[in-house]
């Protein structure tokens, strides 16, 4: 059960700005990020450090095999990896998207440094096994690190099998997905009976149901999490650019809309990695921008809520 | 199903807009020089609606079954599929209209234009014409680019709105059968252009709508 009282404590936060301390130090002055100073969170389940801002696929890298999209694309990797990204997540859900991610990977020789997380999806089949195959195929990649079950669909039979696959080393992690607040009693259910890496759950500022339950069982059970849809399909972003960034957004070292939007939810303790979707060079660089300098409070948190409801 | 039951439509959009259009340009490309023949027969398709010799049902379902087959192939399985896991399926139900239309147009001459009543056929030429003539302007009016306009024969929507028109006045006795896949198609593209906010979502739909609703009130039975 979630323990009555705060859903964070004052000492996480004490935490988290200590590790952001030293990379404040060294923040460029442009809002984009450096190698060298990108935040990480462990893995509660293993002490793996993972950058806090992934690079999700969604939509944005479903272009088929047109060539430009492509190679727009494989520019998008390349920012996000110059900037210290390491998390890809993608699912056989998203048409071509694991297609262009491995076409990416190839190109920027990437294979082996990627953080590759996807997702085993069988609406139309049963064989999760074959289709991990044929996933691991486009990619282009020994293994994958994550693999999920989406949506939770077909969940009884998938997770035997990654846990089975888990043991014998072709995946690293094992998790569970949902977006947009789906089947959360059966999502909780499921993170209270299996011993789950990760989970992955849509929050953001204007998101936040699972604050209340799913955030904090996964840090009582010890699972990373990963924020999906921070900008709600883009959205939210595009709702909050027509209004000013507050000027305090400085104070968290916030110098656009999308860092203010992604620093609040890794500013949640028990959150490992947003994953935020793009097909722009300069969004993915504004982007990872969130993962150096500050990150809000509990206090800070409240205020930018505050903010962001009375626009 | 209950896995589809918590999707909405937009979790069913798969891509952007950018990429849903560029898939025009991308099929233009591949197809042409296919474009200068098809909006010949196009025409000539429209001239014949006019005119009405004895061929001319044979000639709809011939221009109609060639088309409805390009656009399984060269859109669907060769283009859409790459973003689209359903696109296979579309591919599919474009070579079954293809055959439906053979088999009433070509075999049996049930495509024969009927003077059912004028007002019937005015509609049937003007939505024929405005699926071959005037369709293919929207995307370039959406700013868009001309690379990337809807064609007869080349893009699924104004053939599927070019076919509803023939449809409209054929001597077929109940064409309900050869009206399934086009009125889908238009509730599918209606869904997926509503989904990206396209100022054009509702052409389709319409289409498929006015169709029916004519073939209903006009006493066809």
């Amino acid at each position: 059960m979630t323990p009555p009282g705060p859903k964070y404590a004052r000492r996480d936060f004490l935490r988290l700005m200590a590790a952001a301390g030293a990379a404040a130090l060294l923040r460029p002055l442009t809002g984009a990020a450096q190698p060298h100073d990108v935040m990480t969170r462990p893995i509660p389940s293993s002490g793996e450090a993972l950058p806090v801002i992934g690079l999700g696929s969604w939509i944005t890298f479903n272009v088929g095999d047109d060539p430009a999209a492509r190679q727009n694309c494989a520019a998008v990797m390349e920012a996000f990896f110059a900037a210290g990204g390491a998390v890809i997540d993608s699912s056989p859900m998203y048409g071509s998207s694991m297609d262009v991610i491995g076409y990416g990977l190839a190109k920027l020789g990437r294979r082996e440094t990627v953080f590759a997380a996807d997702k085993v999806w069988t609406p139309f089949m049963t064989d999760g096994g074959a289709q991990i195959d044929e996933s691991r195929r486009r990619w282009g990649i020994r293994r994958f690190d994550l693999m999920q079950v989406h949506n939770l669909v077909d969940w009884e039979d998938h997770l035997p099998l990654l846990f089975e696959k888990k043991a014998d080393g072709e995946v690293r992690y094992v998790g569970i997905t949902t977006s947009e607040g789906r089947r959360h009693s059966e999502f909780e259910e499921v993170m209270r009976r299996h011993p789950l890496d990760f989970i992955q759950v849509s929050y953001n500022i204007r998101n936040r149901t699972v604050e209340e339950r799913i955030l904090p069982l996964a840090r009582d059970r010890g699972m990373a999490v990963i924020a999906n849809r921070p900008f709600q399909q883009g959205s939210l972003i595009d709702w909050a650019e027509r209004h000013p960034l507050p000027d305090w957004a400085a104070e968290i070292d916030c110098v656009n809309w999308a860092q203010f939007l992604l620093k609040f939810i890794i500013s949640h303790p028990a959150v490992t990695c947003a994953i935020p979707a793009t097909s722009r060079v300069d969004h993915v660089r504004e982007n990872m921008g969130a993962a150096t300098g500050d990150l809000p409070d509990a206090i800070m948190r409240r205020r930018m809520i505050a903010y962001v409801e009375q626009l | 199903m209950t896995v589809w039951s918590t999707y909405g439509l937009s979790d069913l959009l798969l891509f952007s807009p950018q990429t849903y259009y560029r898939l025009f340009e991308l099929a233009n490309r591949d197809a042409w020089p296919l474009q200068a023949f098809m909006l010949p027969m196009g025409l000539a398709l429209l001239f014949v609606l006019v005119r009405r010799p004895a061929w001319q049902g044979r000639f709809a379902a011939a221009v109609l079954a060639a088309s409805w087959l390009w656009v399984a192939w060269g859109y669907h399985w060769r283009r859409y599929a790459a973003i689209n896991w359903a696109a296979p399926w579309f591919a599919a139900g474009f070579a079954l209209e293809a055959l439906f239309l053979i088999w009433a147009g070509i075999f049996r001459n049930r495509l024969l234009r009927e003077p059912i009543s004028p007002a019937l056929c005015r509609t049937s030429v003007v939505l024929y014409g405005f699926a071959l003539l005037l369709y293919p302007f929207v995307n370039p009016l959406l700013g868009h680019g001309w690379a990337q306009v809807e064609l007869f024969g080349i893009a699924p929507d104004p053939t599927v709105m070019a076919t509803l028109g023939i449809l409209l006045t054929s001597n077929r006795k109940r064409p309900w059968i050869l009206m399934i896949i086009p009125v889908f198609w238009c509730a599918v593209s209606g869904a997926t252009l509503w989904a990206m906010a396209a100022p054009n979502a509702l052409i389709p739909p319409f289409a498929a709508i006015l169709t029916v609703l004519f073939l209903t009130v006009s006493g066809k039975r």
